[in-house]
């Protein structure tokens, strides 16, 4: 019995796609473990300039709340929330939001706030802003994000919270006022936010119980 | 393979042939990544591993091979082989992984290794293609890495700079020469000029040895001997 030449091909097609998706699919069974605990390691080690000077023993993103919308925090978007802590009392929670009113769009930030109300560590996520201006809050590109690490709501008084050319206490960036505003803005209504509803916070169910330390 | 024509395949890789330098082939990664030199040195492995091996595979099912099937079956291959180089970055070298990005799965499309494939492996057998993925890779991975040492030193005033992504261990600054550097190189136009001045340096030296074998054809013994018949 002959074989029609288009069955050929088919059938070769067919089994070198089969080993092909062979070889991919042990690859991954091999490589599949390292590969998620190099994301989490990552992920953990990008947020802990957002904790600064804290010690913590649980992992920074083991604890996670989401703050549906419309809330008082900076943003429309849903916040999410990353509760950290210490021999399992409380000691710190980071909030995602979304500083409006930046140059082009939002500026996704990563804000983390100590149980005492004090910030130890400002992160720019995500931003839109202009290159060689307004990027410069980048915490790779200028150490102008650092500046409001130990800062609270009562230091400086709230109408310090500006930067110098509108009478605040904080630095400016040369060339580029709207982006600084807009973050100083978020960082203020998120203490705010904070100062009000720390206890809820803290004693809101986390979304992933199962991954909380006891 | 005999001696002489494994020491020319040797040659047609590295030189001859050079993937980069000569077919200029798989430019957008090698123009894209080799703003320093752990880039490109770890561009220039993860594409020698996949050259290899796709050249390897389809030499082993060449006898197979049907003429109307045969780029699927390279595409197929390539695209498999890429994705378990993709993978086993992720999982052994993350730092050079993010750094590299997306030019790890855009191995898939560089044009040199389909035409390995299609100049090469279908046709011979396994051990001259996988001797051929081999030197091709390297042909290519000494490129970046000469582009890339090149741009990180005029750019950087740093050499082997992020070794420890490769190595695994603390960062390092590498050899530093001078704080800060000449922007432009690290930025595209770097590369492109780079690659120019690669190119023509390759030029230049093989019309340099082109004129010396001329100069050696044209001993006075010979000149002596054609004057004799004129």
């Amino acid at each position: 019995m002959s074989v029609s030449p288009e069955l050929k091909s088919g059938l070769t097609l067919a089994l070198i796609a089969g080993v092909c998706t062979a070889l991919v699919a042990a690859t991954w069974q091999l490589t599949a473990g390292r590969i998620a605990d190099n994301q989490q390691a990552w992920l953990e080690q990008s947020l802990a300039p957002a904790l600064s000077g804290l010690f913590y023993d649980s992992g920074v993103t083991e604890s996670i709340i989401t703050i549906p919308a419309p809330h008082d925090l900076p943003g429309n978007a849903d916040a999410i929330v990353y509760r950290v802590y210490a021999e399992a009392e409380p000691v710190a929670a980071l909030f995602v939001v979304n500083a409006r009113n930046g140059y082009a769009g939002p500026i996704r930030l990563l804000i983390g706030i100590n149980t005492d109300g004090v910030v130890t560590g400002v992160l720019v996520l995500q931003h839109h802003e202009t290159p060689g201006l307004g990027d410069r809050v980048e915490s790779g590109k200028s150490d102008w994000l650092l500046q409001f690490n130990g800062h609270s709501l009562t230091d400086p008084e709230p109408a310090g919270w500006a930067i110098k050319r509108d009478g605040g206490t904080f630095d400016q960036l040369t060339g580029a006022s709207v982006t600084p505003r807009a973050i100083i803005k978020a960082i203020r209504k998120t203490l705010e936010y904070f100062a009000a509803h720390a206890d809820e916070i803290f004693a809101a169910p986390a979304e992933s119980p199962e991954e909380v330390e006891p | 393979m005999s001696s002489g024509a494994f020491i020319a395949r040797v040659k047609n890789g590295l030189w001859y042939e050079n993937p980069g330098l000569v077919q200029l082939l798989g430019l957008c990664p090698l123009l894209a990544v080799t703003a320093t030199f752990v880039n490109g040195l770890g561009l220039g492995l993860a594409t020698l591993c996949v050259l290899v091996a796709s050249n390897a595979l389809v030499s082993a099912s060449r006898r197979w091979l049907i003429q109307e099937i045969r780029i699927p079956v390279y595409v197929l291959i390539i695209a498999s082989l890429v994705t378990c180089t993709e993978l086993v970055f992720k999982a052994w070298f993350p730092a050079l992984d993010r750094s590299l990005g997306i030019f790890i799965p855009l191995i898939v499309t560089n044009c040199a290794i389909v035409a390995r494939a299609e100049l090469y492996a279908s046709r011979n057998p396994v051990t001259a293609s996988m001797l051929d993925g081999l030197v091709m890779g390297c042909g290519f991975a000494l490129l970046l890495m000469t582009i890339g040492a090149f741009r990180e030193i005029l750019g950087q005033g740093t050499l082997f700079s992020g070794m420890e992504m490769l190595t695994g261990g603390e960062p390092v600054r590498g050899i530093v020469f001078v704080d800060g550097g000449w922007l432009l190189a690290v930025l595209p136009p770097g590369a492109f000029f780079s690659l120019a001045l690669a190119i023509a340096g390759k030029n230049a030296i093989d019309a340099r040895r082109r004129k010396r074998r001329q100069d050696t054809m044209r001993r006075p013994g010979r000149v002596a001997g054609r004057l004799d018949q004129s």
